[in-house]
């Protein structure tokens, strides 16, 4: 099994002939990914990456049946691009780019949640089920296929727990970017219970940050309706109040938000926390060995 | 990005919000002749600074005598505002904003701003006017009333839950209603990311007004907010931010010694909480982003150098798709053409990270090569005493 993606999805890009689409396009493809085209506006039946090119996402779902988009195109343009995979029958976006307006994200969420579309991201590194399809700019070579389940607000420390859950012997059933963003279009809570629902995945690490009150909510969640072991690190312990921190949505503000709150929220749901990330594969082995 | 008061005040004006008829001075000699632009015998003084509790410090006067508003002007006018807020380098005020002076009866707080759990603009008032709101909430979290706003459907909101919680009269009701209407069309207009006015009063004629307002505006829109770009003070903003995000680098100055470089926010965040958890204080938080390469790196170096504070530097790179031993090289090539003098030291994981190690090992410069995260903040904090 897996979650959300599989060696069957069939995959288009929008933002294909860019440089970070064709970049990541052809890694994806290297690395084993079903990708069956893109769209450029205005480069429609061009050849890319020995792939066809459209000017439309619903001219390319007609001619490829994809059923998933990912999406590299600039911060301005992601709003229009992400209704049009919305209303031509996309169901699974991921959005890469970062820097979307909170606004725009505000309008194409509400969008999605009535359609029951599922976007991956903004700002955020996709995701992947290893061996199978890779649908970001994560590398591939630091996963292999297993029984982990992973859901990070960040990249690169998704890459840590990644890396480390590998080393361990355990590997990885999906791993999820839901982005560093304010308003995600995948909650931790929309990964969490697909895990849970999953029978590849034993195990669960979930990497969150400073800023609003997603993990708190997870927590929560997790308490009822998560029998899978847990492990969990948020970053930015000592990230000073009212500052943003990189991302979009890292930022405690008016007291709310700090690490250690979602530490003890957490910790009180029976999550096995640790305080620094070079902790966390360790931790998740020892966590599914009992 | 944030806005100075009067700054925001016009928005408010241009959005139909009433307000208090104002004058803004830049120098001392303007003082004058602006306040014959104003009515009344009494009048509000404030200094112009991105930071509040301005009156706790002298930086807000209520006077009706003309003479102490120049004085105000002479006393602050290019000096420097210090509070809390802006730590001890402080806020260069170079505008004042004088405002006629309101009878108020009653003061009230509203607010709005993106909620995240609800994934929607949340408009929330308060009874409690005047004071902290996040004590407020704290406190008496029954004096807060909310109503949420959906983008897609902004005509269609009821304010009946915030009349009944700030106990409205049926005339004040419909003033009421048209601030609101008027407070998320600006929000929706302008990408605002928070705006608070604080207080919202209801002054000797029955009537609202907006005595105080704060707003942040959503820093990834600007690309579409011209009219707002060209308010921006970059005065109040820290010069070493200003300077790394030409470079695209992501830099927040904190007060340690110990200098940080990493790629993502997320693992910069932990890199700095490892380097606590190590007995250890990081200088700054610096994303360097995807691209590591020497000219970044270079400019990096430039701008945590630039914190005298800083006695040791550590890099915390995971190489994803970026190959480590070109990031080593791009460290080694920036460390001799920055004159790095303290020492530097370097984490590369990931892609070739091996290769990495042999070159950096291989180098005469003051760079010490470490695997494990753990290890390589231990070794930041002993080089930083």
């Amino acid at each position: 099994m897996s979650i959300l993606i599989n060696k069957e999805t069939k995959v288009i890009c929008q933002g294909f002939t860019g440089a970070q689409g064709t970049l990541h396009c052809s890694q994806a493809i290297e690395y084993g990914t079903n990708i069956l085209g893109g769209v450029t506006p205005g480069k429609g039946g061009q050849t890319h990456l020995e792939l066809p090119v459209f000017n439309s996402v619903k001219e390319a779902k007609q001619a490829t049946e994809a059923n998933a988009s990912i999406i590299f195109v600039p911060a301005k343009f992601c709003k229009p691009s992400i209704i049009e995979a919305l209303e031509s029958g996309i169901e699974l976006i991921i959005c890469i780019t970062e820097g979307i307006p909170t606004l725009d994200m505000l309008e194409v969420k509400e969008l999605a949640d009535n359609e029951g579309i599922r976007i991956i991201g903004p700002n955020c590194p996709g995701i992947i089920t290893p061996g199978e399809c890779k649908l970001g700019i994560m590398p591939g070579f630091i996963h292999s296929p297993g029984k982990v389940g992973i859901v990070s607000r960040s990249g690169t420390l998704t890459y840590e727990a990644v890396d480390q859950t590998t080393k361990v012997g355990l590997g990885q059933s999906t791993c999820v970017g839901i982005g560093g963003d304010p308003l995600p279009g995948t909650s931790f809570i929309d990964v969490l219970k697909l895990f849970e629902e999953d029978p590849q995945t034993e195990g669960i690490v979930m990497v969150g940050e400073i800023g609003g009150s997603a993990e708190e909510e997870a927590a929560e969640y997790i308490r009822e309706k998560v029998s899978k072991p847990v492990v969990g690190y948020i970053a930015g312990v000592s990230a000073p109040p009212g500052k943003r921190m990189g991302h979009a949505g890292a930022i405690i503000s008016g007291g709310k938000g700090t690490a250690e709150d979602k530490f003890n929220a957490l910790e009180s749901a029976g999550v096995r926390t640790v305080k620094s990330p070079s902790e966390i594969g360790q931790s998740i082995l020892e966590e599914m060995s009992l | 990005m944030n806005l100075h008061e009067y700054q925001s005040k016009q928005l408010l004006e241009n959005f139909g919000l009433p307000t208090a008829k104002s004058v803004v001075a830049f120098s001392v000699k303007e003082v004058s002749e602006l306040l014959n632009e104003l009515n009344g015998k009494e009048f509000v003084v404030k200094v112009q600074v991105h930071a509040g509790g301005r009156g706790k410090v002298g930086g807000v006067k209520i006077t009706d005598n003309k003479d102490e508003i120049t004085e105000f002007a002479r006393d602050w006018l290019g000096k420097k505002f210090v509070n809390h807020q802006t730590g001890d380098e402080g806020k260069p005020v170079s505008a004042i904003m004088i405002a006629e002076s309101t009878i108020i009866q009653k003061e009230l707080y509203l607010g709005a701003v993106i909620d995240r759990s609800s994934q929607s603009l949340v408009v929330m008032a308060s009874p409690e006017g005047g004071m902290d709101i996040e004590k407020v909430a704290e406190e008496n979290p029954e004096k807060i009333f909310k109503i949420n706003v959906n983008k897609n459907k902004k005509e269609d909101f009821d304010v009946s839950t915030l009349v009944d919680g700030l106990e409205l009269s049926p005339s004040q009701t419909t003033e009421f209603k048209k601030v609101v209407t008027g407070l998320v069309n600006l929000f929706f207009e302008k990408d605002l990311s928070l705006i608070e006015i604080n207080p919202l009063v209801i002054d000797e004629n029955d009537s609202l007004k907006c005595l105080d307002v704060k707003i942040n505006i959503d820093e990834n829109a600007l690309f579409r907010q011209e009219d707002l770009l060209e308010l921006r003070d970059s005065s109040q903003e820290n010069q070493k931010e200003i300077e790394a995000a030409k470079w695209d680098l992501n830099y927040v100055a904190l007060d340690g010694n110990i200098g940080c470089m990493v790629n993502g926010a997320g693992l910069a965040m932990a890199t700095m909480d490892i380097i606590k958890l190590s007995g250890g204080f990081p200088a700054n938080f610096l994303d360097v982003g995807g691209t590591v390469d020497k000219e970044r790196v270079a400019e990096a170096f430039k701008i945590i150098l630039s914190d005298e504070k800083v006695k040791s530097i550590l890099i915390n790179i995971f190489g994803g798709i970026v190959r480590c031993d070109v990031v080593a090289s791009g460290i080694i090539s920036a460390v001799s053409e920055v004159g790095v003098d303290v020492p530097v030291i370097v984490r590369l994981k990931g892609n070739n990270s091996e290769e990495a190690k042999k070159i950096l090992y291989e180098s005469d410069l003051n760079i010490i090569s470490a695997d494990d995260l753990s290890e390589a903040a231990e070794l930041a904090v002993k080089n930083s005493g």
